[in-house]
């Protein structure tokens, strides 16, 4: 528990820039070829598709644990914070989805 | 739990706001569902970008995200600063991270501009449904491919094109087609295109909140609607950034003796970048 050693200087700053700055190079990459073997039907959707989102989870998460310094707040805060989003956020989702296929099939 | 009242308020409202944008994106993928056949591909509308001719997917909108990601950074800096108590480092980053976002804010209104003038032109039938015109090979072409021939633009250019010209363009040429924008739409070749649009027609350029050249009208209104709450985000986010400033540039915060106000606002700050992150991705490229 307790507060979480927090980087000093700014390197670790230009460290998550040029990491995110990446992530976002390789997804317009993709999203312009759109490679073949890469759109094969997978749970629901395209690989392709889950590939970007996963690559959007990952940048998220960067963002809110070093940006926003969620990492080095009290365990307590964080789990404050997590717990709500990651609990409603992908239910939801999922009620959605469910709820869109059914409308879908009719 | 030692954590400072400012912030956590700062990060529950960004807890509801997080899920006010869920509720938007995922009620887009939800309708999106619904009417795949006619729901645009978005690498087929957002295709400018400023001072280069032709069809230049994905680039324009990456650009805006990079200097989203950058002005996310300079914010950074500055919260860092602040830690450090270095008031002209602060008020440098800060003023730096205005630009980004006042640069991002220009951008989108020229996207929005593009997007409401409209790109190629589209038909559309008696009962609703947005259909483009098509050459032998499939490609999609614009109103001024059709009436001005090998003259014509890939885009419209603001060009506004008389109904009758762009009907008589189609019926002279036998091998066009109208297909439907969406990723599984229908195709009508000639004569069956033909027979659709002597039960009535309309072109249609550009987009409103009735209807748009791209597909389903809900594309446009789920467009303006997130990308305008968003860019409202953007907007009250470089006028709290430029409160921020001011009151660094007047010594405010090295009176009260520390940049915890800069650490507030920067939460915020970085958040609007978040939802971009996911808008991006759900609006552009999935």
């Amino acid at each position: 528990m307790g507060e979480h050693a927090h980087p000093t200087g700014t390197a670790w700053i230009w460290k998550i820039f040029w990491l995110l700055l990446a992530i976002t190079a390789v997804e317009v990459a993709l999203g312009i070829v759109k490679p073949e073997f890469l759109l094969v039907q997978f749970a629901g959707t395209s690989l392709l598709n889950l590939i970007f989102i996963g690559l959007t989870l990952v940048k998220a998460a960067y963002i809110v644990m070093y940006f926003m310094h969620l990492k080095f707040e009290e365990t307590f805060l964080q789990w404050t914070i997590y717990l709500p989003v990651l609990i409603l956020i992908p239910y939801l989702t999922f009620i959605l989805i469910a709820e869109g296929a059914q409308i879908y099939a009719a | 739990m030692r954590a400072e009242y400012g912030k956590l308020m700062m990060w529950f409202f960004l807890i509801s706001d997080a899920l006010t944008f869920s509720g938007f994106l995922t009620a887009y993928g939800f309708m999106r569902f619904k009417f795949e056949q006619s729901w645009p591909v978005a690498e087929a509308v957002f295709t400018h970008f400023p001072g280069v001719e032709g069809d230049q997917p994905l680039l324009y909108v990456a650009l805006m995200t990079f200097i989203l990601i950058m002005s996310s950074v300079t914010m950074v800096l500055a919260v860092n600063a602040g830690h450090e108590k270095k008031q002209g480092a602060v008020a440098w980053w800060m003023l730096a991270t205005i630009i980004g976002g006042a640069i991002f804010l220009g951008s989108q209104a020229w996207e929005w501009y593009h997007f409401i003038q409209g790109d190629k032109g589209a038909i559309e039938l008696a009962d609703t449904r947005i259909l483009k015109v098509a050459d032998a090979d499939g490609h999609v072409l614009s109103f001024s491919q059709m009436v001005h021939g090998e003259a014509g633009h890939a885009s419209n250019h603001e060009e506004e094109f008389n109904q009758s010209d762009v009907f008589a363009a189609f019926k002279a040429n036998p091998n066009w087609k109208l297909i439907e924008p969406g990723k599984a739409g229908a195709v009508y070749e000639h004569a069956e295109a033909m027979a659709l649009l002597g039960q009535g027609a309309e072109i249609v350029q550009g987009a409103n909140m009735h209807r748009n050249e791209y597909g389903h009208k809900l594309f446009a209104n789920f467009f303006f609607f997130i990308t305008g709450f968003h860019g409202f985000h953007v907007f009250s986010g470089v006028v709290f950034n430029f409160i921020l400033f001011y009151n660094v540039l007047l010594g405010t915060y090295e009176r009260r003796g520390h940049y915890g106000m800069v650490e507030k606002i920067g939460l915020y700050w970085h958040f609007v970048d978040l939802v971009w992150v996911f808008v991006f991705t759900f609006f552009y490229l999935v």
